[in-house]
């Protein structure tokens, strides 16, 4: 086979590219297409050169970029290998030029600044069939440019994958520092490309499990002191922070249900650990669980009518599913080793769990019912998955001997398994929905 | 192995720990933020804080401590009890340990304590928080149940937050599934 046609058939471009390249006619509906369900698939070679208009121009360029090589389904083009230099947004491509350096879809743009607002018109080309797949224009305030590149990435891969993105979005986060048994564990956040780091807490007390809720702007995590533990939910748009109650023993593993109304949680009473789920309108808490075992990390599906979570009533960790209001528990998980941390994808299509197994730690995903598991990393310490809104992505946390914990990502396929573009000690990572 | 809590090698233990805190403190990369800094240290730790709920404190060898004191406890009784592997079991060998801890507490009535339930690495946060509570529970259990009263009792999990043993391996893993008796008032100052 030849690499052309390795590449069309890998891509799902079909025959219909080949026949674009060989006839020179640009047919009704040639388009490129990443399938991002495909674990052997070659990353799509895409052009992007620096936007018009100096160097917020060049910047943009340069985050749509990174947004996409992380992603592991574009390769962004050497800008040196470039023919076609000082293109014009508002001229077509010289074509020829793209399809000599092989590249596959080009983005090129222009930013102008009017009235003290940032305007940026871009557009999307598949340079085989010379069409133009998109030409959007977004406006913001300058110092917002690091999110119109987002957006931009968000159109582009959406574009190319029939998938919506997840670039225009945040990942809340523990930041840690000091030495291990005394360390500082602030709640943190920043963007998905690591950009923007701010800290939400001043470190008096132990944060952990910060979780987003799947519609807002809303974080749910707990604080842990010598005195017991409590949860907070903060809205970040207006810095509210409020407790979710007083309870009698320690309460942990707080999770937003898909809707945003509810917030499901374990509570430790006399050394027994079951998930209870309060009402947040009401504020009435309901008991979900009532076994001698621990029951905790409870997520809900994204329907909302069941919830995944850990319980060891077998003698050991492993995942149950039952309804939203506590019925019918069923045990899912009957291989060998530990289950733990169980999250429902937003699709509603797997579970994402830590596994221990064989003195190692895993990352992996099985479907909703315990069918099909698939372990996508291995590490001395790997725990704590959490979904991209758009269930293509898992963040979590990794420790390797000696290093402290960091921020790791790995896709869905296990086949692109990268550290976070944050440099400092990181742990509990959870995603933003994508921002408006 | 099984570590006993006379008063020889509860300080070496603690000598230890202190010494692999130096070392990690000197070994670790510098963090990209502000953070308090830890001078290396060759003699024994002052008391820490309070507030870090860790009481492991050194006194000098030619001075045994007073009587109803908090570092009587430490080091005449013992505050910390081993578990194993996701168990929360009160094994056999911590027994005399915990009878030792109920007498020296229904000697001193006005001690009121905090068990802290602690876990290794060796499983995930929010399992070790409620694997640590329940250690923490035994612990109370125990003591209530040999004539501890249970209101001067209170109990928190830090799961794996706060490994005392900031090594890697089994031993370090067994030092840090325990039950910490902490004392939290009521004891004489010195």
């Amino acid at each position: 086979m030849t690499p052309l046609r390795t590449l069309c058939r890998t891509l799902m471009l079909a025959l219909a590219c080949v026949l674009t390249a060989g006839l020179a006619a640009a047919p009704a509906r040639a388009e490129i297409e990443v399938n991002v369900n495909r674990a052997d698939v070659q990353p799509l070679p895409i052009a992007l050169p620096a936007f018009g208009g100096g160097q917020v121009g060049a910047d943009i360029a340069s985050v749509i970029g990174a947004n996409l090589q992380r992603s592991g389904l574009f390769r962004p083009l050497d800008p040196a290998s470039f023919v076609e230099k000082n293109l014009n947004a508002a001229v077509q491509p010289r074509f020829a030029d793209w399809k000599q350096i092989n590249a596959q879809a080009l983005v090129n743009g222009m930013v102008t600044v009017e009235g003290g607002r940032l305007k940026v018109d871009f557009r999307l080309w598949d340079v085989f069939s010379e069409q133009q797949l998109l030409g959007l224009q977004f406006t913001s305030s300058p110092e917002n440019w690091r999110r119109v590149a987002h957006k931009i990435s968000d159109a582009v891969y959406e574009r190319l994958t029939g998938e919506k993105g997840y670039f225009d979005t945040r990942v809340v986060f523990v930041a840690e520092s000091g030495g291990k048994g005394s360390k500082t564990k602030r709640l943190a956040i920043m963007d998905q490309d690591g950009a923007n780091p701010s800290y939400l807490t001043n470190g008096s007390s132990i944060i952990m499990t910060p979780r987003f809720s799947s519609n807002s702007q809303e974080i749910t995590y707990m604080e842990l002191r010598p005195e017991g533990s409590s949860i907070y939910l903060l809205n970040l748009e207006t810095a509210r922070r409020e407790s979710l109650g007083d309870f009698k023993g320690m309460v942990f593993a707080p999770r937003f249900s898909p809707d945003g109304a509810k917030v499901a949680f374990s509570v430790e009473r006399g050394g027994n650990s079951d998930i209870f789920v309060m009402d947040l309108r009401s504020r009435t808490s309901s008991r979900l669980t009532a076994d001698p075992s621990i029951d905790t990390s409870a997520s809900f599906s994204p329907d909302g009518g069941r919830i995944v979570f850990n319980s060891d009533r077998s003698g050991s960790p492993q995942l149950y599913v039952m309804g939203a209001d506590g019925s019918n528990p069923r045990r899912i998980t009957f291989a060998a080793g530990r289950y733990t941390t169980p999250v429902w994808s937003p699709t509603g299509e797997f579970i994402a769990f830590t596994k221990q197994t064989g003195g190692e730690f895993h990352i992996g995903v099985m479907k909703a019912d315990g069918t099909d598991e698939r372990l996508l990393t291995s590490g001395n310490m790997d725990e704590g998955p959490a979904w991209a809104p758009n269930g293509r992505v898992l963040l979590f946390s990794r420790e390797t001997g000696g290093g402290g914990s960091k921020l790791w990502s790995v896709d869905v396929t296990g086949r692109i398994l990268q550290p976070m573009p944050y440099p400092g000690a990181g742990s509990d990572p959870a995603w933003s929905p994508l921002l408006n | 192995m099984v570590p006993s809590f006379t008063t020889r090698s509860a300080l070496r233990l603690a000598l230890i720990a202190t010494a692999a805190v130096s070392m990690a403190a000197c070994a670790t990369k510098k963090p990209s933020y502000p953070t308090a800094t830890v001078a290396p240290q060759t003699q024994p730790e002052p008391p820490r804080q309070p507030d870090r709920g860790v009481t492991q404190q050194t006194s000098p060898m030619n001075q045994s401590p007073t009587p109803g004191t908090e570092r009587d406890f430490v080091v005449n009784v013992g505050d910390r009890v081993y578990f194993d592997f996701d168990s929360y079991t009160v094994r056999s060998d911590a027994t005399a340990l915990l009878d030792a801890q109920a007498a020296w507490l229904k000697r001193y009535p006005s001690v009121q304590v905090r068990i802290e339930g602690n876990c290794d690495e060796k499983g995930t946060r929010e399992y070790n928080i409620a694997l640590g509570a329940r250690r923490a529970n035994a612990v109370r259990d125990y003591l209530a149940a040999h004539g501890v009263e249970s209101g001067r009792i209170t109990t928190v999990s830090y799961g794996k937050e706060k490994p005392v043993d900031t090594g890697a391996g089994d031993e370090a893993d067994q030092h840090n599934r325990n039950g910490h008796t902490a004392i939290v008032g009521g004891a004489r100052m010195n």
